[in-house]
């Protein structure tokens, strides 16, 4: 299937406050494949993840999300297809209820009444989170606003996932169950974060940004054991790793 | 610490409003629509109405009781904001001294009538909004405005202003306390530190609505906020609105404490 495929072609984008945050970067990612993105910070992680659907343009380059390139006029339709996560729930529910902000995107698609409900049920169910559907996101804890935050954009249904750094303000039990959630997901997956360990484990390729642009691609296994690699980038060798080392 | 506890009193109103109680699952629409009525006819009356008001205070009373609502903590509200009924309202004894009654010996002023009219309008309008938004979740009240035919972009953003208040307060308590933390006695805490925080607080906001704004283009947004319809009006929303009604319209067309008082003086003979 050729329509779940991201493509960067020589994207560069600067801020208008003249930063360049990417610079010539070009990768393409198939059907199915989750694919971590890493990097030291400020390396333009997050601003490759609001390429993806839109939210700011390429100054130069091209990217393309299954047959669509990204211009003004198809933004809207890939949205549909990206879903992004952003790292802070807070900012990701706006809505009053948990039902709401789930039912926020379908609603947009123009589904039905009765096919919004199904999706909210469906997305709430996928991340244990159905009893949680009528309380506000201010009476909810960390580990389970990341989880309705997930599954308000599931329920859009994307054939994309995007996240930025989904683990970041989680409890070791709650990253857990992140982790074992995003393995059973069948869609593309793009994840940007600097906890290598769940890129090592959900991941099967990882990307390294440096300063904008792709420092080196590969499986995963053979990134993340490349301490040379990671130094260079701000980052070290996954915990799991170090321990193999060590022992 | 004062700003800590202000949070906490802020979601305890919040977080009574998702109890269970028989006006807790009223319809918003009829809790609504009963409150606006009560409020109308409250002030309606004349300005130097003090008795036939009394009456009303059965309203907020029943809402209470039978919501489970604590009083004290209604009526510490009540308190917080009633300065600014007492000054509205101080000068009324001093400025208006017609003599309207004479109490074995006592004068009393027109202005002193005024007045209490003044402190018990405010008691009973204040604790009735303070009661709707105690015993209806936020977020239902904005529904049933938006039903009642209120413009969307209002209900957004006042169903905005709930979801983030408690957001930027916390936000806002992160930096007091963090300034606390390093002030050691009063050095940090003048004006000029206080208008920087301010300052810090507003760029945040800005940045924080950026995001969100992104996060909702992510999802579909397109201009207008969507919703369900959730509630129904039920016989028991209409016998409740009709009841409020009836009482209102006899309050405040008959003299019912003068009529208490005569039934008391016939028993009472």
């Amino acid at each position: 299937m050729s329509h779940h495929i991201v493509e960067f072609k020589n994207v560069s984008f600067r801020y208008p406050d003249g930063t360049d945050a990417l610079r010539d970067l070009s990768f393409r990612i198939i059907h199915g494949e989750s694919v971590g993105i890493i990097g030291a910070n400020g390396a333009g992680k997050s601003t490759l993840l609001m390429q993806m659907n839109g939210y700011l343009m390429p100054t130069s380059g091209t990217v393309t999300i299954g047959d669509l390139q990204l211009t003004k006029k198809t933004r809207q339709d890939i949205r549909r297809k990206v879903g992004i996560v952003l790292q802070n729930p807070d900012d990701q529910l706006f809505m009053p209820t948990v039902y709401d902000d789930v039912a926020f995107g379908p609603l947009n698609l123009g589904l039905d009444e009765a096919c919004v409900r199904e999706r909210v049920q469906k997305a709430l169910s996928l991340v244990n989170g159905l009893e949680l559907r009528d309380k506000p996101p201010h009476h909810l804890s960390g580990g389970q606003k990341s989880a309705v935050a997930i599954a308000s954009v599931m329920a859009m249904d994307p054939d994309i996932l995007a996240m930025d750094e989904p683990a970041a303000s989680l409890d070791p039990k709650s990253r857990r169950s992140l982790i074992t959630m995003l393995k059973t997901f069948k869609h593309s997956k793009i994840i940007a974060s600097h906890d290598l360990d769940l890129i090592l484990d959900v991941c099967q390729r990882c990307l390294v940004i440096r300063e904008g642009t792709a420092a080196a691609d590969g499986p995963s296994i053979e990134i993340l054991s490349n301490k040379t690699l990671l130094e260079e980038n701000n980052l070290e060798l996954p915990l799991s790793l170090q321990r193999l080392q060590v022992g | 610490m004062p700003f800590d506890e202000e949070y906490y009193n802020l979601g305890r109103l919040d977080r009574l409003s998702y109890k269970n109680t028989f006006v807790h699952r009223l319809d918003p629409r009829a809790k609504l629509i009963a409150t606006l009525l009560f409020l109308f006819t409250v002030i309606s009356f004349s300005k130097y109405e003090v008795v036939a008001l009394i009456p009303f205070f059965l309203f907020p009373v029943l809402l209470m009781t039978i919501g489970d609502i604590p009083f004290l903590f209604i009526l510490k509200k009540v308190l917080i904001v009633s300065p600014f009924a007492i000054f509205i309202g101080i000068f009324n004894p001093l400025l208006d001294t017609g003599h309207v009654l004479v109490l074995s010996g006592f004068t009393i002023s027109a202005g002193w009538f005024s007045f209490f009219s003044i402190l018990l309008k405010f008691a009973l309008t204040i604790s009735a909004a303070l009661l709707l938004i105690a015993t209806t979740p936020f977020p239902s009240v904005c529904h049933a405005l938006r039903r009642l035919g209120m413009p969307s972009l209002f209900v957004s953003q006042l169903l905005f202003l709930y979801r983030y208040i408690f957001v930027l307060v916390e936000e806002a308590m992160r930096i007091v306390r963090a300034r606390d933390m390093r002030s050691f006695g009063a050095s940090g805490t003048g004006i000029k530190v206080f208008v920087r925080i301010i300052g810090i607080l507003f760029l945040r906001t800005i940045e924080r609505a950026e995001r969100i704004y992104y996060a909702m283009l992510s999802r579909g947004f397109q201009g207008d906020m969507p919703t369900f319809k959730r509630s129904h009006i039920t016989a028991i929303d209409l016998v409740f609105v009709a009841t409020t009604i009836l009482f209102l319209v006899v309050f405040r067309f008959f003299s019912v404490t003068e009529g208490i008082g005569r039934i008391a003086q016939e028993l009472f003979r």
